[in-house]
């Protein structure tokens, strides 16, 4: 008998580590997608692009081995709740990935024309919600709950750069008709980070769910919604 | 019996060695592994005794394959002790990674490096880089060594090189197929590098503007100036001033470098600060004459004697007085004084260099030592102001442990002064006392 739990126990090791290998990859993508947006490179977003292909595999692959972990063993409780939540967080993983690829994506277009000072503010919230993902990670390899409800509770200062960089574009694009396409992309790329930003909290309540067993089960912090009544203002 | 003891001990120092050449390590660690080595094996003959003594008596059985067994794990469970006590001594961060990924052994180096790694856990769990995931796969699978580089992020970035490679089979971390992989931090020297380009970009940018202007005078010169004499003449001016610019920016930025590179070696000579401050103030009368200043160098002879280093020291006093005249324009009053003694400098000796020039907004006092940095440019490019003066004074007196005070305000002047520690009094003989001393006696001293 004892053996059995040895081998589940390696089951569940296993099933987590690739959650983390699917959390550096993610990370990775990430990361060089703002490079792309900072340094306008189209070979690097390509490179990312590629590498999102790895990320969708390797969701896959999880998939498969939690399905055949629960059929296999057929747990209860506390370890069941374990591979429930690997199989959400994988695709919420996969999900940031294809946030990630389409800044990558948004960055060709931007190479050929520019706005400096929204690209700064953009790479600064891209920062951010790229130290959010590293923490979420962090916490959910370590088991730290206390770690997690912080970062559920901080997702709302990504929420407030993204409104300030909604206004700032905007302002733009009132001002001069000529920046409204480039003015779309960037909110797009603001937008997809805002959303990864949100991910991470979702990654967040699995790791607390994982832990406590239950939700967190209160209403999570946000920013104010940008509305377009300041654009009178 | 000894035999199996003596192979497995031979055994762990052959993997360890293997391991040492496949993961190559400083003399430092190479003396390490020797010592350690050394210790164990002098330890040998003292344990071949302990085991003769165990010999049964004589009419006693001899020993059946069950007490050879026995001795067989013990010794294994041995040599397996002393190589993880071995690796676990080391000062370099090394971890063992079992097939699978589970990490079988993590020293105190890698510990203190990486302080969530936890020996029985997925490695990925602490270090999910695809880079390093995808080197330990490929290590396990090929045998290959291999070094990588990888960033985390955790509340700062920072960047390791790491190199893997697998270990003989020899069961010292367990029964499964083992890679060991060593991780350097190199967080500082990327820094450093970052620093670097930083400086290079700066300094390219700052010499591209005399460039292009000599550049342009040359074009002029070479056409519809050519006839001209009286353009010919002022451009040639014009062009000197600029090469004159670009020498001067040159040899700021190898002294800057210069002395960064010795930022962390203390000086210990010791001079008469006021001394110094007097020789390299006066030296510049015949500039202040030039120019249609007053320059009075008002420093008593004597005073506190502090360590430093005499031609650097005259430096801080030639830019700040260059500084004074410069900035405080025709007719402006430059004194270099001793300063009296401060409540926020206690224990120092100051020497201060003021002038009755337009004085400094306050915004930008904080951040006059910054490289390059001028409160505003085309003015102190017209006077042939490069903006290293004061990162240099700066970067001296980093190294002298001293402190520069900067006190102005708008139509008032500015006072620039020095302060540094003076030298601990003592016989003539002392200073070569101070050079002999071990080095972080002699950083206590002063500090
Ligand atoms: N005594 C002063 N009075 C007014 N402004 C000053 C004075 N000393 C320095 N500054 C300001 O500080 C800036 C930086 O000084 P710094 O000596 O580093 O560079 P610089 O004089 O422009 O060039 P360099 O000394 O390398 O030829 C100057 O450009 C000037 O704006
Ligand atoms: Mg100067």
């Amino acid at each position: 008998m004892a053996h059995i739990v040895t081998a589940f126990d390696e089951d569940l090791v296993q099933v987590q580590a690739r959650i983390s290998e699917m959390g550096g990859l993610c990370e990775e993508l990430l990361s060089k997608s703002l490079e792309c947006v900072q340094a306008r490179d189209t070979d690097l977003a390509r490179v990312v692009i590629e590498r999102d292909r790895a990320l969708d595999l390797m969701e896959v692959a999880l998939e498969e081995s939690v399905v055949k972990v629960i059929a296999l063993r057929q747990p209860v409780a506390a370890d069941l709740r374990v591979l429930i939540a690997a199989m959400k967080i994988a695709s919420t993983l996969e999900r940031i990935g294809d946030l990630s690829k389409n800044i990558a994506k948004r960055a060709i277009p931007l190479s050929a024309a520019t706005h400096g000072r929204v690209t700064t503010s953009i790479v600064r919230m891209g920062r951010q919600t790229l130290v959010q993902l590293s923490d979420v990670l962090n916490a959910h390899a370590a088991r730290d709950v206390d770690l997690a409800v912080q970062i559920w509770n901080q997702d709302y200062e990504i929420d407030e750069m993204y409104n300030a960089i909604f206004r700032e574009v905007v302002t733009y694009m009132v001002e001069d008709s000529r920046l409204i396409g480039m003015g779309a992309q960037l909110m797009f790329i603001a937008k997809n980070l805002e959303r990864i930003g949100d991910h991470t909290t979702h990654i967040a309540e699995m790791v607390y769910y994982i832990v406590r067993g239950k939700p967190i089960g209160e209403e999570r912090p946000k920013g104010e919604p940008a509305g377009v009544d300041f654009i009178r203002a | 019996m000894s035999k199996a003891l003596e192979i497995w001990l031979a055994l762990a120092a052959g993997a360890l060695m293997a391991a040492a050449v496949a993961v190559p390590l400083p003399p430092l660690l190479a003396f390490a592994i020797g010592a350690v080595l050394a210790f164990a094996l002098a330890r040998l003959p003292g344990r071949r005794r302990a085991v003769s003594f165990a010999t049964p008596e004589p009419g006693a059985e001899p020993p059946g394959a069950a007490a050879v067994e026995a001795e067989a794990r013990e010794s294994r469970e041995m040599s397996s002790a002393f190589a993880q006590d071995l690796v676990e001594r080391l000062p370099t961060p090394l971890l063992i990674i079992a097939q699978g990924g589970r990490i079988s052994f993590a020293n105190s180096a890698a510990r203190a490096a990486l302080p969530r790694i936890r020996s029985g856990e997925h490695f990925a769990g602490v270090i999910r880089a695809p880079a390093f995931v995808e080197a330990v796969n490929a290590t396990f699978a090929d045998g290959g060594e291999r070094t990588i580089e990888f960033t985390t992020l955790r509340d700062q970035e920072r960047f390791f090189e790491a190199r893997v490679a697998r270990l003989p089979e020899t069961g010292s971390f367990g029964p499964e197929r083992q890679v060991i992989v060593r991780v350097d931090d190199r967080t500082q020297a990327r820094r450093a590098e970052q620093q670097r380009s930083d400086f290079i970009a700066n300094a390219s940018h700052e010499l591209r503007t005399p460039l292009a202007a000599i550049i342009g005078y040359v074009e002029t010169l070479q056409h519809h100036a050519r006839d001209d004499p009286g353009a010919r003449e002022r451009f040639l001016g014009i062009m000197a001033r600029e090469a004159g610019r670009m020498r001067r920016l040159v040899d700021d930025l190898l002294s800057l470098s210069r002395i960064e590179m010795h930022e962390h070696l203390r000086p210990s000579e010791q001079w008469s600060l006021n001394q110094i401050a007097f020789e390299s103030a006066t030296a510049l009368l015949p500039v202040a004459e030039q120019q249609g200043v007053h320059l009075r160098v008002e420093v008593p002879t004597g005073g506190a004697p502090v360590a430093g280093d005499r031609d650097q020291l005259a430096q801080v006093f030639a830019n700040l007085v260059d500084n004074a005249m410069k900035y405080g324009g025709k007719d402006a009053v430059v004194r270099v004084f001793a300063a009296p003694p401060s409540k926020a400098f206690p224990n120092r000796v100051g020497i201060s260099v003021s002038d009755t020039g337009p004085g400094i907004p306050r915004e930008h006092v904080p951040r006059l030592t910054e490289r390059f940095y001028r409160v505003n440019a085309s003015q102190s490019r017209n006077k042939g102001g490069t903006g290293l003066g004061l990162a240099i004074v700066k970067h001296i007196l980093n190294r002298h442990g001293g402190r520069l005070e900067i006190a102005s305000a708008p139509g008032e002047g500015s006072v620039f002064t020095v302060w540094l520690r003076p030298a601990e009094a003592g016989p003539a003989g002392e200073a070569v006392a101070t050079e002999e001393r071990a080095p972080a006696e002699a950083d206590q001293r002063i500090a």
